[in-house]
């Protein structure tokens, strides 16, 4: 029977000839993802486990401390704690402050995630790794804890929406922009419990970053997965970082999607998500006069080479807003390091922005940016929820690394075609 | 039987509201359930009764994949949530540790805060005893169900392991 992407993956790891949707299966998982937060719930549960001693394979199970780290108080520091120490005890892949990232940058870049795989990680931005051609889904510590004694994880098989963006790019609009334009149509739960599957020339002439980027953000429409087909610009990149093997799979053409949606690229400008949903979303066009005291680049979504280049390209021999603070996240230690070859670091330096290690921080209201009453932020991360960044009557508003660094100029949302 | 009070909320109640992420590196179920819902309602933790249930309306639990979202819930005495839809990661997360949680569409609308719900787990008859309306809540998935007999997926794996 004709099968999606999503599905064929799923079959594999069910060992399953088929599958459909509504189906649940126990799946065999190519790697356990978890962070410190995530992590720390599931010690103590696989400790329940009655059976469990050993986990079901090092090479399969990756920790990364990147919410809190490094270590922004006495607590933070005792779950680092209690999770380098579970991972040392273990043999487990695990990346200390100073070699970590944000995990859903450091992953791919790594080679740890290739097209093909069935990836679960306690985090819900796990569904980053669609980009590459494969399964990826958040899941919770238990299931985290679960996957590290079995080596499976139990799924409901998700239907698919196919989403296609037909026509091309127009200028400064970017995979983040494309996103957030879909989620402002769907809504938050416009994809609950689905995969979805993108395709069309508006994804073909994407790069793997703005793929990453797209994905990443699929959950924001409530959905299990977002998966992209393998190119040669997913080879290139996946063959760039690593040489290990990798399974290619593509639906059929009779495949069966429960919706296909289309998006004219024409009508696509970039995009802004207001307060206090990643749906609220307005083309920068429309946004009016809002004011802004803080911008943050960086993050699971816009924590790229890519983007920061794109950043420093605006802000290049200029300064920021009197007002404004901005704040540059570095995605992985790789990334702050070509910034720094690249001369990028000091271009945001001249222009008066500070740069971070890479963290989690101000995007989980952590740490490293946390906004006071009234305070309103561009950031090109995921997520507006009241009171994410601090504050609960602080503000967070959603772009992409153009527009954000457009605004910092500014003072106020701005169009980076307008500068 | 859950027998309680109700407290009513709206549409996707995210998980930063549940539990907001400054206090994720709390690791104690009892002490997050101090901060529970309260960029919401700041007042929610004093005047919700254990034993309570929440009826909210659609995508409950969105946002985050963080178990503690339903544990602080569990451990601030919410005695189960009712709702439409729930946020995938935030479903699974309550059959995996022993949330209960029922789908039942349109359901917000027959609800006010303050009025009474009794649930029976077994059938999945949910009733407003205020009202007295009834409603029948979407029956789990045969796997499902087998996990939360079990006593949450620890339980399910320790006896898939030959554990004792």
């Amino acid at each position: 029977m004709a099968m999606t992407m999503t599905e064929k993956i799923l079959a594999a790891h069910a060992g399953l000839s088929e599958v459909r949707p509504g189906q649940i299966i126990n799946a065999k998982v190519d790697l356990v993802l978890a962070n410190e937060l995530s992590a720390i719930v599931a010690i103590e549960e696989f400790s329940k486990i009655k059976g469990a001693k050993n986990v079901f394979d090092p090479h399969k199970i990756v920790i990364i401390p990147d919410h809190f780290t490094p270590n922004k108080d006495i607590q933070s520091a005792k779950v680092a704690k209690k999770v380098r120490e579970f991972a040392l005890e273990h043999h487990t892949l695990y990346y200390e402050v100073g070699r970590m990232g944000i995990e859903h940058v450091l992953l791919p870049e790594q080679g740890l995630v290739r097209p093909g795989q069935l990836v679960i990680g306690g985090d819900s931005h796990t569904c980053t790794y669609g980009a590459l051609g494969m399964v990826a889904t958040g899941v919770g510590s238990t299931d985290i804890a679960v996957a590290w004694a079995l080596g499976e994880v139990w799924l409901k098989v998700p239907p698919t929406i196919r989403v296609e963006f037909k026509g091309k790019k127009k200028p400064w609009v970017s995979g983040k922009d494309m996103i957030l334009y879909m989620i402002g149509r769907l809504g938050v739960d416009g994809a609950i419990y689905s995969a979805i599957e993108f395709c069309g020339e508006g994804i073909e002439e994407l790069s793997v970053a703005e793929r990453l980027t797209m994905a990443n953000m699929v959950i924001e429409a409530g959905a299990k997965n977002g998966v992209f087909a393998v190119d040669a610009k997913t080879e290139e990149y996946v063959k760039a970082a690593t040489n290990q093997p990798y399974t290619v799979y593509t639906s059929d053409p009779d495949a069966e999607y429960a919706q296909t949606i289309v998006y004219d690229m024409d009508d696509i400008e970039p995009q802004v998500a207001f307060p206090h949903l990643p749906s609220n979303t307005k083309p920068i066009s429309q946004v009016g006069e809002v004011t802004i005291n803080q911008v943050v680049i960086g993050s699971c979504t816009n924590g790229r080479i890519e983007d920061l280049r794109i950043a420093a390209g605006l802000l290049k021999g200029k300064k920021i807003h009197p007002r404004v603070r901005c704040i540059i996240i570095p995605g992985t230690q790789k990334v702050y390091l070509d910034a720094m070859k690249e001369g990028l670091l000091e271009t945001f330096i001249q222009a008066e922005c500070v740069v971070s290690t890479p963290t989690c921080g101000p995007c989980v209201g952590g740490h490293m940016g946390i906004l006071a009453d009234g305070e309103r932020c561009v950031s090109t991360t995921n997520r507006n929820f009241v009171g994410r960044m601090g504050h609960v009557t602080s503000e967070i508003y959603l772009a992409s690394p153009a527009v954000a660094a457009a605004t910092a100029l500014r003072g106020k949302l701005a169009d980076p075609g307008q500068l | 039987m859950i027998e309680g009070g109700v407290w009513k909320l709206g549409r996707d109640i995210d998980t930063d509201l549940i539990i907001a992420g400054r206090y994720c590196n709390i690791s104690d179920p009892a002490e997050l359930a101090k901060y529970v819902l309260e960029d919401l309602d700041p007042n929610f933790v004093k005047t919700f009764k254990p034993g309570d249930v929440i009826v909210a309306d659609n995508n409950f639990g969105c946002c985050s994949s963080r178990e503690v979202a339903p544990l602080t819930l569990k451990a601030a005495g919410v005695a189960a949530v009712v709702a439409p839809t729930f946020a995938r990661i935030f479903y699974r997360n309550c059959i995996n540790i022993g949330l209960p949680i029922f789908e039942i569409l349109d359901v917000a609308k027959d609800f006010e805060k303050g009025q009474q719900i009794r649930i029976d787990p077994g059938t999945g008859k949910v009733t407003n005893v205020t009202t007295g309306v009834t409603f029948q809540a979407a029956p789990f998935p045969a796997f499902m169900q087998k996990i939360m007999d079990a006593g949450g997926l620890v339980a399910y794996a320790g006896e898939q392991l030959g554990g004792t």
